[in-house]
């Protein structure tokens, strides 16, 4: 989803400023928002389709909340979505029926990756309206096999209920004049890990 | 300089607007009546990012690497066998690497798509880093972002920025600053700071350390 989430290289968004000794919560509802995610995470969602539903937020919604409002509309969506409370339940504050049974982990197969460290590759110009991690700065970009990170589940399935669809998945190294143009240094570089459906041979491009 | 953020993604709410406020306990208590987890779970959750992870990790990781070349491959090869190495739990579900700086090359973390970050050794992480300025020029104008978190990059230092778009959580291993000689493992782990192993500070040796 080409969305106000995907913040690589983006203008307008002022410097970077650090507050000093900051909390690690800045009230005690952040650290109870924390807690319902890490508590729920992995056993009813997985969290690219938490990722998901944040990136669904209306975008003047996304850019104005604070990072723990984004997480609770979030886990409220998701829950809902996913039959763990219903919209009456939370209105009620009184349980009408039991949640579904939590999720099992799983393993990666064992596959053979399709490239090597060194490989050139080129990335897709992919514009799925749903969820990729696949960052629009990066499509269409010359770059370079850095490393295999192993079998990942692709979260452009796994966030809308399809797959399990595990894929190699690497470092893919760019650099920054690919990215940005002649202004970036060209010493500079730029890593991202990328599965292997985002990549295909320079050669073949 | 911490409160005129405007309305942008940093900006925090030290008292929080109450509708958040009970929005968060109705949903908690509505997972707690059906059994889904219980308040002393929250409750923990709380207080183990509050005291028990936090950079305090990652910079005896970092101490312990450059007093030990053996220990510094290991955590280069496989940070999470690394990290229980030296007595912690992995809690994580993803999976942490290491990356070291180079005399010639600097490294850098970001995740322009979310806010990926390598709790399991760094604890939770700043406003700053989750802010829609970070998530933007990370990737574009690093060095510009440096220099408004404090540091000034010599120009022949190339940079290499990681975006973190996938289960793998980056930490950067500084290099070990001159003047550090003959130093224990405690006095090492004082000057990594957070910022050191994020890869937007570089340790310091301050001015008196080390003349005992």
């Amino acid at each position: 989803m080409n969305g106000v989430h995907d913040m690589g290289g983006m203008h307008g968004f002022g410097p970077v400023i650090a507050e000093r000794s900051e909390p690690v919560f800045h009230a005690r509802w952040e650290g109870v928002v924390r807690g319902m995610v890490d508590g729920t995470a992995g056993r009813y969602f997985n969290f690219d389709e938490f990722r998901r539903v944040m990136e669904r937020m209306p975008a003047e919604d996304y850019l104005r909340a604070s990072y723990y409002e984004k997480w609770l509309y979030a886990i409220e969506t998701i829950l809902k979505e996913k039959g763990v409370v219903t919209a009456g339940e939370l209105a009620t504050g009184r349980p009408s029926r039991p949640p579904p049974p939590p999720a099992r982990k799983q393993s990666p197969p064992q596959q053979t990756p399709r490239f090597n460290t060194g490989d050139r590759v080129v990335t897709r110009n992919l514009n799925p309206k749903g969820h990729t991690r696949l960052p629009r700065y990066a499509r269409g970009k010359r770059g370079v096999i850095r490393s295999l990170r192993g079998s990942f589940m692709l979260p452009d399935a796994n966030a809308h209920g399809r797959g399990p669809e595990w894929q190699p998945c690497y470092a893919v190294e760019f650099d920054a004049s690919e990215l940005w143009g002649a202004e970036a240094r060209p010493e500079d570089r730029v890593c991202i890990d990328l599965w292997e459906s985002y990549l295909d041979p320079e050669a073949s491009a | 300089m911490s409160h005129d953020h405007g309305h942008q993604e940093g900006a925090h709410h030290p008292d929080a607007p109450s509708e958040i406020e009970a929005r968060t306990l109705a949903l908690e208590s509505l997972l707690v009546e059906k059994g889904i987890l219980t308040s002393e779970d929250v409750d923990r959750v709380i207080s183990t990012y509050e005291h028990d992870i936090g950079p305090m990790i990652g910079a005896h990781l970092v101490a312990r690497a450059w007093l030990d070349p053996g220990y510094r491959e290991r955590l280069l090869r496989d940070a999470p066998a690394a990290v229980r190495e030296l007595g912690y739990e992995y809690r994580a579900d993803t999976r942490l690497v290491v990356i070291a700086n180079q005399p010639d090359v600097h490294n850098m973390v970001v995740c322009t798509l979310c806010s990926c970050y390598p709790w399991m050794v760094l604890g939770l992480p700043p406003t700053w880093y989750k802010s829609a300025p970070y998530r933007s020029r990370a990737v574009s104008e690093p060095r510009a972002v440096l220099a408004e978190l404090g540091l000034q990059l010599p120009d022949d230092i190339a940079i290499t920025v990681w975006d973190s778009s996938a289960e793998l959580r980056y930490m950067v291993l500084p290099e070990r600053p001159d003047g550090t000689d003959g130093w224990t493992e405690k006095q090492l782990t004082a000057i990594v700071s957070r910022d050191c192993m994020i890869g937007v500070a570089r340790p310091e040796v301050p001015a008196l350390a080390g003349k005992h």
